[in-house]
Order: structure tokens, then sequence, then C-alpha cells
């Protein structure tokens, strides 16, 4: 039976925290890329905002959000600063981390990039945030590195970050 | 000095590096500019609030019948 499903690389961030994870000579092996992470920002607020770098840019990124919590309804928002999640921050329960999958469609292909994103911001204490991302990068380039940054801090220790590759064969 | 996880896909293998003066001048602006939207999420969100509450009031409901009459 073919391997559709494999982990490519893993990393988990030290005790020193990290600005950025980055995933780069990714090979054209595979049809998806699905990047599954638990993270934690030092960003002093209750929630900060993930956002992503593809082959080193930070433009031509176009999103649409829903964002909702435990005890509201959801509101939408458009973005186009390559934000695809919202993430568990300083003041949020300690020790909890957030859960987001990012999936990128035909990363090698010559058209634009269709990513979704799903991401629950955890806090045990009285609710949890859920985001939702869809986004368009408008570039024709196959994707070979993935940036992730934590847009308002740095990544703290033991958060996670996974990069899989997807066959449809 | 800030750094960065650098993952080769090719090897595996995980290098800690320093960021560079570029690269965290380039970090400041992009926090400055998500600032800036977030700034303007948070100005959309309270407005929609306003506005749903005038819509209430002119309606003579409150947020929990609002919500039994949409639920």
């Amino acid at each position: 039976m073919a391997t559709t499903y494999k982990a490519i690389a893993t990393v988990t961030v030290g005790s020193g925290g990290a600005a950025n994870i980055e995933f780069t000579s990714i090979a054209a092996d595979w049809t998806d890329l699905i990047i599954l992470c638990s993270l934690r920002s030092n960003s002093a607020s209750t929630a900060d905002n993930l956002k992503i770098e593809l082959n080193g840019s930070t433009s031509n990124f176009t999103a649409r959000s829903i964002y909702s919590t435990s005890d509201s309804s959801p509101n939408s928002y458009s973005f186009s600063i390559g934000e695809i999640a919202g993430i568990n921050a300083t003041n949020t329960t300690a020790s909890v981390f957030s859960n987001t999958t990012i999936y990128i469609c035909n990363y090698a292909s010559a058209n634009n990039k269709s990513i979704s994103t799903d991401s629950v911001a955890e806090n045990n204490a009285t609710r949890g945030d859920l985001s939702l991302y869809a986004t368009l990068w408008s570039n024709s380039s196959a994707i070979t590195s993935i940036k992730l940054v934590a847009a308002g801090g740095n990544f703290i220790q033991y958060s996670t970050a996974t990069l899989y590759g997807i066959s449809n064969s | 000095m800030p750094t960065k996880l650098i993952v080769d896909c090719s090897t595996g293998v995980t290098t800690e590096v320093e960021l560079t003066a570029e690269e965290i001048a380039q970090r400041e602006a992009d926090a400055a500019a998500f600032a800036e939207a977030k700034a303007i999420e948070e100005a959309e969100a309270q407005a929609k609030a306003e506005a749903r509450a005038v819509i209430l009031e002119r309606l003579g409901l409150t947020e929990d019948e609002a919500k039994v009459l949409l639920g």
C-alpha cells in the first residue's frame, strides 16, 4: 500500500524560545502539505497571531477568517499580511498550547496556492477561541520553504510543529 | 539576541540561528503592521457590536432574547 501521509520533519522549541520556525529544502515529492502545530507565544496578551511566509515571501496573501469564542458569536475578518491562525499567548492558562492545522494544497504546482487553517487557542479556565482561515497565496512558484512566525512575540519552549507530506496515490 | 529554528527537510537536521539585524528590523516592521491590522480588526468588531446594540434597543430585545430568537 502506498504511503499517503508521511512525517517529513518535526521541530520542538528549546528553552530559549524561538522567533520563528522554518522548514527549508522541501522536496516536490508530495501532492499537499500539512503542518500540525502545538504553539504558545510569549506575547503579553490573551492571544497571538500565527503568520506564514512562503519561499521567504510576505506578500500576495489574501485571507478571510472566521473567529469565535465559546462565549460569543462568530465574526469574520479579511487579511493580507499572511496571518493564518490565532494561538495561545501569555495571558491564557499557564502551560496550555494551541492546536493548529495548516493544509497547503498542490504546493509544488505552477498555480496560486490555497491554504486552509483551523486553530483553537485554548483557555481551559473560561473559554476556547476558534479561528478558521481560508488563504490564497498568489504565486506560481513551487513552495520549497515555509516559515511560521508568532506575530507579537516568540514561540516558547515545548512549542512543536510537524510537517507532513500528503500523496494522492 | 532572538533566534530562529531552521529544519532542513532534505537532511532532517535542525539548527538554531541568531536573527540578523535585517531580520530583526523586518520582524519589528511586521509587528507594527500586525498591531495596525489588529487595531482595525478591533475597531470593526466594536462598530459591529454597537450597531447590534442599537438594533436590539430599537426592537426592544435583550441580548439573551436575541440569542433565543436567532439560535
